[in-house]
């Protein structure tokens, strides 16, 4: 985040760059500074440019998916410009935020958004609370620090194109019936009235009671006819230099993207701008750091993802005629949509226009004052984000989707603004052996977010339902004073004590303030004497840390106020005649407090053969108090039944590990290797106020199917969101067994009660045994959709010109419920007195089931993957003209292929609850780079 | 000089940190708090119209959003439509087709202290509890002194004070009827952190009969509140159904007060609508019979619960959901053939069934077309004309009818072997609109009899639990119907099921409390 290189020390340890070698006098980024690698005591990990995946990003913490050890980045899916979700260790919340703080060249901002991948240098993952508890009360899950590149003092005018063509494809669809499976299957069990409506289908017809498929039976494949190839354009052009006192550095990025779901669309446009004058013969440099990115999109509607899985295979896609934009729809008898029928997916692409698009400005001033001599260092820091996003969806009156309505006209907006101001000091102290490097400052961050409200329009513009009468409009504010001591002696002994005190506005001034203190020592076992002969190793350090970080991210920025709000219009209540607005206390917990994680790591670090293999081992407990929880509360002492509240504690325990390997290292040759692993185990070690053990839990996880059906947990002695189910029986030929079911269509089972019919007992365990079913026999199993383990391997090789390299990824021991079967598996989601007949996915043939089995573990699956993540080969062409204008292409591969038992498309869902999201594609680049 | 700057930027830096600290103490923009709500007695029949709201939508925003408790569906835990639940789905006359957790128990009478919707009406409750307390609170004379209330302002809100009792104690009602020992808080409770004691069911009988007997002269006379808004006539019309189950309560009966109180609804000028089909209509708000509405509208008082649910979830099967002015049928309820076999006289105009494509026996309870789909409930006007929205009808839930009062007091009289003639007459009065002549009427009565009128004057009402447990039919064997009991055929069941568990989860955070017996 800096542009200055002291002496500084402080923490961390690994680095992953090509140049493994010059590790240990590489400058790291940390909190409010930096340090070289060798004095660093906390856990973190630096990812540079060079170790980046390769390939087109539309969002950048892609470029680290894989390449750090206990991190998990799981992307929302394959939508143009879908963010991602990041672990650190973990998570150390369960109602507010597991977000880590990202930190943006110095300005905490809110997340990292679609910065332009090309922009950034480096990511510093801060882990443990030696190298996060700087940042206090935000850093309990964790700090990325994101760098953007620089120009560099005194350097020529270079400008640098960076041309990415790329196609994207779906790498599968999910397996439903065919037509002919689908006929077989009404046939079997249809009524007369499924039948009579399959055969209104054009080629399928009804002769003695059964349907017969003609050559001519239409037949459409709904996912091939919302899918398509996509592609990506990504052009970056970065002018760097240096103009005597003034390095600079100009880009201007062009991003666009079709998403492999019809219409989806994304352009980015990011401007980035990174200067730093000095003034007063160099005792004053003030870094400017700017950033603007617009995004637009075509949204398109990702309600058809679902819907293309079940959609009537038989039927066409247009009907023939005009009504409904010409699409094949379910109708009533008297010829309008049916409201509860699916609507045709195409059609739903086809007739809805989201289109939304964002700004987002960023910027800070980092004025870096040396009043004299090199040591001491004062800076201010002021800095801002704003950011809007706004857009209108209209769907036409004639539209199927929303005929009841006649159709939509409707907008949004948001606006969120954040402003930073810091005042910091650092200074450098040599006594004798001990040299010490302090740092102390103060800052002030103020949030806020505001969002107008609009009425509900039909798409000729009358009124469906109003405005609410105010906007949303919500502040908050962040104050606090930091320290940091290093201590350095004789480079054998490395200790680093920070202090940070918070007072956030979203508690009561009784509760407003949180002290974060770490401690940790470093020992530089290789500077002993007694090692001073040893040839083994090339470095060895011994780490370990202590500290407490917090967590104030609630989602609410007035918890602990007794406020009153008032209803919409649509909320009023009749008095005569009359209708008042309604005013509401709501519900609020004055001694709201902060979350406090208290993190112990112990590492080693180490080095051979020169440090060509080098790497780290951390162990880390993480315990979390109280912890942020929505709970039931004593009925009638509030307004809610359930309040926001400090309730509960939690751990998080872990290993990590990190092997470099530089295996070629020669005039023309150079193989290396990256190895990380990580494994995490969490557990929820309290959650009520008061303690009792026959608590459950607090049933989580919603699904979708039903209403209020849950399939996760969160308990004491578990791992939050276990999944919480019943356990199913199965016959002697592995066949899930059905409730109601013909016992003697099952191999095996015996029919105690001699009804002929499968009791409830006889396909879920009765775990208590008291011959019914019901929440009583619901298991807590040893299931979550956290993984166990976490792999990463990328190596990267060159020869001469050539270049090459892929990334790998594996995550074992988590689980997915597959929610697509659990809903669309079942005969009875063909609609029985509906006005429709739906398809389903082929696991019906596996189950035969005839009615929905929600809470069944038998769609509870394990997904463990292993992803060959990306892949790419490049060739150094020289220089184009003379000795003028050097190039290099490169082709590649971003998910090549995953390995994985999981029986849906894709094994990879964060939250383990699998409802169809917008595939990831399988991504094809092309990329050019060239320096004028 | 160097310093000189240094200095300078240290106290501008400064400077700006003194004048950032003032914006730690931030609030919401819009809003209020309680201080400055109650300051104003203009506020007042806001935070009022919230009270009554609490029984018609379950949160701030119309049909959903923002809403008042959690851990449940928001369109399922809506006040009217678990009362609603909890009072038909266990009996014979409505059973559901839905396998939404916390409905299936319901249906078969095998829930238990973990199920959603018994929760869900235990906290609706205890919502509307918590809610009525603080305005309590702001009602005290101390309180509006020290805000410099004028006299007139005082009496206004002393008015809205009555009716704030008043829905408490409702509350409080639905609480003895369902769940019987229950925790007790009020008025001098504030929010925070503590432990409510538990009110033994027949103490707490006492205290909502003490508390409707100290409001009742503050209340404003029957048939004299503007429409929406409870009065006198709504007090008796509690008061009497307090008193009919007394027994069942306390072990004491007092069905001489029920009747008292039955003959002031009698006498306070309500009229029976010709129709009976009026009471359940879009425009129900025309009846001269209902005491006490829970209103809705279908552009100013949105919910997924209330009139919304009993109308859709109705529909299904062969049914045309535009003959009932909506857009979509949910395929939910319909009624046993146990309660349809009431209907021995298809002359009944009572007797709103739809049949085709209906079959009798209920083998499975998620099939819709099993059972008989009851059609009372509608968003078309008297007039034939629909609500003015096709998802959210305009039609109000009747809490009290006149109706029901008619055949409270012949009961009581049955009961009591006092005025038994009236009570005949009364009881006739019914039958006469029901089959739009007197040749239907009854000369004696007995029990059995008044229990089946009820079923057929009543039914899908929110009635038929509190009845049958009154008549000793609701649990156990004397009185069976399909899927009572988890049987096709019915079962007989524990005596535990005529009380609600009190929900684990209020167990677990109340150490005070104790549950129900049985669970």
């Amino acid at each position: 985040m800096m542009a200055f290189t002291t002496g500084a020390w402080a923490q961390t340890q690994s680095v992953i760059d090509s140049n493994l070698l010059a590790e240990l006098d590489e400058v790291i980024i940390i909190g409010y500074g930096t340090s070289n690698a060798q004095d660093l005591t906390g856990s973190l990990v630096s990812v540079k440019a060079k170790a980046f995946q390769k390939g087109s990003f539309a969002t950048p913490e892609q470029l680290i998916i894989g390449k750090t050890p206990g991190v998990r980045i799981t992307s929302n899916g394959g939508m143009p410009g879908a963010g991602s979700r990041i672990r650190i260790r973990g998570g150390s919340s369960l109602n507010a935020s597991n977000d880590p703080l990202v930190v943006i060249d110095g300005l905490p901002a809110n997340g990292l958004g679609m910065l332009n991948p090309s922009d950034i240098e480096s990511f510093t993952i801060l882990k443990d609370a030696s190298a996060t508890a700087i940042y206090g009360s935000r850093a309990a899950n964790g700090v990325i620090l994101v760098t953007t590149k620089k120009g560099k003092a005194g350097g020529p005018l270079k400008v640098d194109l960076h041309v990415v063509n790329s196609t994207r494809e779906v790498t599968k669809s999910l397996d439903v019936l065919s037509p002919s499976q689908f006929v077989d299957m009404i046939n079997d069990r249809g009524t007369n009235t499924q039948i009579n409506r399959l055969a209104t289908a054009s080629g399928y017809e009804k002769v003695n009671g059964s349907i017969v498929m003609s050559d001519s039976a239409r037949s459409t494949d709904w996912q091939d006819e919302i899918y398509r190839t996509g592609s990506v354009q990504d052009i970056n052009v970065a002018i760097t230099g240096g103009i005597a006192n003034l390095p600079y550095r100009l880009s201007m990025g062009y991003y666009h993207e079709n998403g492999v779901l019809n219409r989806s669309d994304l352009k980015r446009y990011s401007l980035a701008i990174n200067a730093s004058p000095s003034f007063m013969d160099g005792r004053l440099t003030a870094n400017v750091s700017g950033k603007v990115i617009k995004d637009d999109n075509f949204y398109a509607n990702q309600g058809a993802i679902g819907t293309a899985i079940f959609f009537d295979p038989t039927r066409p896609v247009h009907s023939g005629d005009t009504s409904f934009g010409g699409y094949f729809e379910w109708l009533m008898p008297n010829g309008t949509p049916s409201t509860l029928s699916p609507k045709n997916p195409v059609g739903l692409i086809d007739t809805r226009n989201d289109i939304g698009g964002g700004l987002r400005s960023l910027g800070n001033v980092l004025f870096d004052f040396r009043p004299m001599g090199d040591d001491l260092h004062l800076f201010l820091n002021l800095g801002g984000e704003y950011s809007t996003r706004s857009g209108t969806i209209d769907v036409p009156a004639y539209a199927a989707s929303n005929y009841i309505n006649g159709g939509e006209a409707n907008k949004y907006e948001s606006h969120s603004y954040n402003r930073l101001l810091e005042a910091y000091m650092n200074n450098k102290v040599s006594l004798g052996a001990l040299s010490m490097d302090i740092t102390a400052g103060y800052s002030f961050q103020g949030w806020r977010n505001y969002s107008p409200s609009f009425a509900n329009l039909s798409a000729n513009g009358d009124t469906i339902s109003p405005a609410n009468p105010f906007p949303q409009d919500t502040e908050n504010a962040l104050m606090s004073f930091y320290g940091r001591v290093n201590g350095n002696i004789d480079n054998k002994y490395l200790l680093t004590a920070t202090l940070r005190a918070d007072g956030s506005s979203r508690f009561s001034k009784e509760s407003r303030w949180g002290l974060f203190p770490s401690a940790a020592l470093g020992w530089n076992v290789l500077q002993e004497d007694f090692m001073a002969d040893q040839q083994v190793f090339s470095s060895l350090k011994l780490r370990t840390g202590w500290g407490i970080t917090g967590q104030q991210d609630v989602y609410n920025d007035y918890g602990y106020v007794p406020n009153y709000s008032y209803g919409t219009l649509t909320a009023q209540y009749q008095f005569g005649n009359q209708w008042v607005n309604i005013l509401r206390p709501d519900a609020y917990d004055y001694n709201l407090q902060w979350e406090k994680t208290a993190t112990t790591n112990v590492a080693l670090d180490f080095g051979f053969f020169k440090n060509r293999v080098n790497g780290s081992i951390d162990l880390y407990k993480k315990n979390t108090t109280d912890l942020l929880g929505v709970i039931p509360i004593p009925a009638g002492t509030n307004f809610s039944n359930r309040v926001l509240t400090n309730v509960g504690s939690m751990s998080n325990t872990g290993i990590e590990a990190m092997l470099n390997m530089v295996l070629i290292d020669n005039e023309n040759t150079n193989w290396e290797m990256n190895l990380n692993a990580s494994v995490n185990r969490n557990e929820i070690t309290k959650l009520t106020m008061v303690p009792d053990t026959t608590h459950l839990g607090i049933q989580v996880g919603g699904i979708a199917g039903g209403v209020g059906n849950t399939i996760q947990i969160h308990a004491v002695g578990a791992p939050m969101y276990s999944f919480f189910s019943y356990r199913q029986l199965f016959d002697e030929n592995g066949r899930p067994i059905e409730r109601n079911g013909d016992i003697s269509s099952y191999a095996g089972v015996v029919d105690t009660d001699g009804n002929g019919k499968i009791d409830i007992y006889e396909a879920y365990e009765d775990i208590n045994g008291d011959g019914i079913i019901n929440s009583s026999d619901l298991v807590l199993h040893d299931m979550t959709p956290e993984p166990r383990q976490i792999f990463g391997f990328s190596t990267n090789f060159s020869h001469k010109r050539w270049g090459m390299g892929m990334t790998w990824r594996g995550e074992f021991g988590q689980f997915v419920y597959n929610n697509v079967n659990s809903n669309h598996a079942n005969y009875f989601e063909v609609g029985g007195s509906m006005r429709h007949l739906n398809n389903l996915t082929a696991d019906y043939l596996n189950t035969g089931f005839k009615t929905q089995q929600y809470l069944s573990d038998y769609y509870i699956e394990e997904a463990s993957y292993i992803r060959l993540d990306n892949l790419y080969l490049s060739y150094d062409i020289g220089n184009l003209f003379k000795d003028k204008y050097p190039a290099r292409i490169n082709a590649s591969m971003q998910n090549v292929y995953t390995f994985t038992n999981y029986s849906g498309l894709d094994p990879e869902i964060s939250g383990g609850i699998d409802n169809m999201m917008y595939p990831r594609p399988r991504i094809f680049n092309l990329q050019l780079n060239v320096s004028f | 000089m160097n310093w000189i700057k240094t200095t300078t930027l240290i106290a501008v830096a400064a400077l700006t940190a003194a004048s950032c600290a003032k914006q730690m103490d931030l609030k919401p923009k819009y809003g209020l708090n309680a201080e400055t709500v109650y300051s104003d007695p203009n506020n007042y029949i806001n935070v009022l119209a919230k009270l009554y709201a609490g029984l018609a939508i379950s949160g701030n925003n119309g049909p959903a959003g923002q809403p008042d408790i959690g851990g449940i569906d928001e369109g399922f835990s809506q006040y009217v439509r678990v009362l609603w639940n909890l009072q038909e789905l266990p009996t014979d006359e409505e059973i559901c087709g839905w396998s939404d957790p916390g409905i299936p128990e319901l249906n078969t009478m095998t829930w238990n202290d973990n199920s959603s919707f018994v929760s869900a009406m235990y906290y609706r409750i205890y919502y509307q509890i918590a809610l009525a307390n603080e305005f309590i609170r702001y009602c005290s004379d101390e309180w509006m002194t020290d805000k410099g209330f004028t006299d007139a302002e005082k009496s206004m809100i002393a008015g809205y004070l009555a009716e704030a009792r008043y829905l408490r104690a409702m509350s409080y009602y639905h609480a003895l009827d369902l769940f019987g020992n229950v925790p007790f808080v009020d008025e001098s409770d504030r929010p925070g952190v503590y432990f409510p004691e538990q009110i033994s069911r027949s103490n707490l009988f006492t205290w909502v009969e003490s508390e409707l007997n100290a409001i009742e002269s503050g209340m404003m006379d029957a048939r004299s509140a503007p429409y929406g808004r409870a009065d006198q006539g709504a007090l008796w019309a509690l008061r009497a159904k307090l008193y009919l189950n007394a027994e069942v309560y306390t072990g004491n009966p007092k069905y001489d007060l029920a009747m008292a109180d039955a003959l002031s609804i009698i006498n306070a000028g309500y009229t029976l609508e010709t129709n009976y089909a009026y009471n359940f209509m879009a425009d129900n708000h025309l009846s001269t019979e209902v005491i006490f509405p829970v209103t809705f509208d279908g552009d100013r008082t949105l919910t997924w619960g209330g009139s919304t649910f009993l109308v859709h979830s109705h529909i299904g099967g062969s049914m045309d959901q535009n003959d009932f002015g909506v857009n979509s049928g949910w395929q939910g309820n319909r009624a046993t053939s146990a309660w349809y076999a009431l209907f021995s006289d298809s002359a009944d105009s009572r007797e709103m069934v739809h049949l085709a494509g209906q079959e009798d026996t209920i083998t499975d309870i998620t099939t819709f077309t099993q059972g008989y789909p009851i059609t009372k409930w509608t968003n078309m006007g008297r007039d034939g004309v629909a609500g003015a929205d096709a998802t959210f009808p305009d039609t109000d839930f009747p809490m009290f009818r006149l109706a029901d009062y008619y055949l409270v007091y012949a009961e009581c009289a049955e009961r009591t072997g006092t005025n038994q003639a009236q009570g005949v007459a009364y009881f006739n009065m019914v039958r006469e609109r029901a089959f739009g002549h007197a040749s239907n009427n009854v000369a004696t009565l007995n029990l059995q009899q008044i229990l089946d009128e009820r079923g057929r004057e009543l039914y899908a009402e929110a009635q038929r639990r509190s009845d049958l447990i009154r008549y000793d039919q609701f649990t156990g064997g004397s009185y069976l119907w399909p899927w009572k009991g988890e049987s096709q055929f019915g079962a007989p069941t524990s005596d535990h099921y005529n009380l609600y568990p009190l929900p684990s989860s209020d167990l677990i955070a109340n150490p005070n409390l104790q549950q129900n017996e049985g669970y």
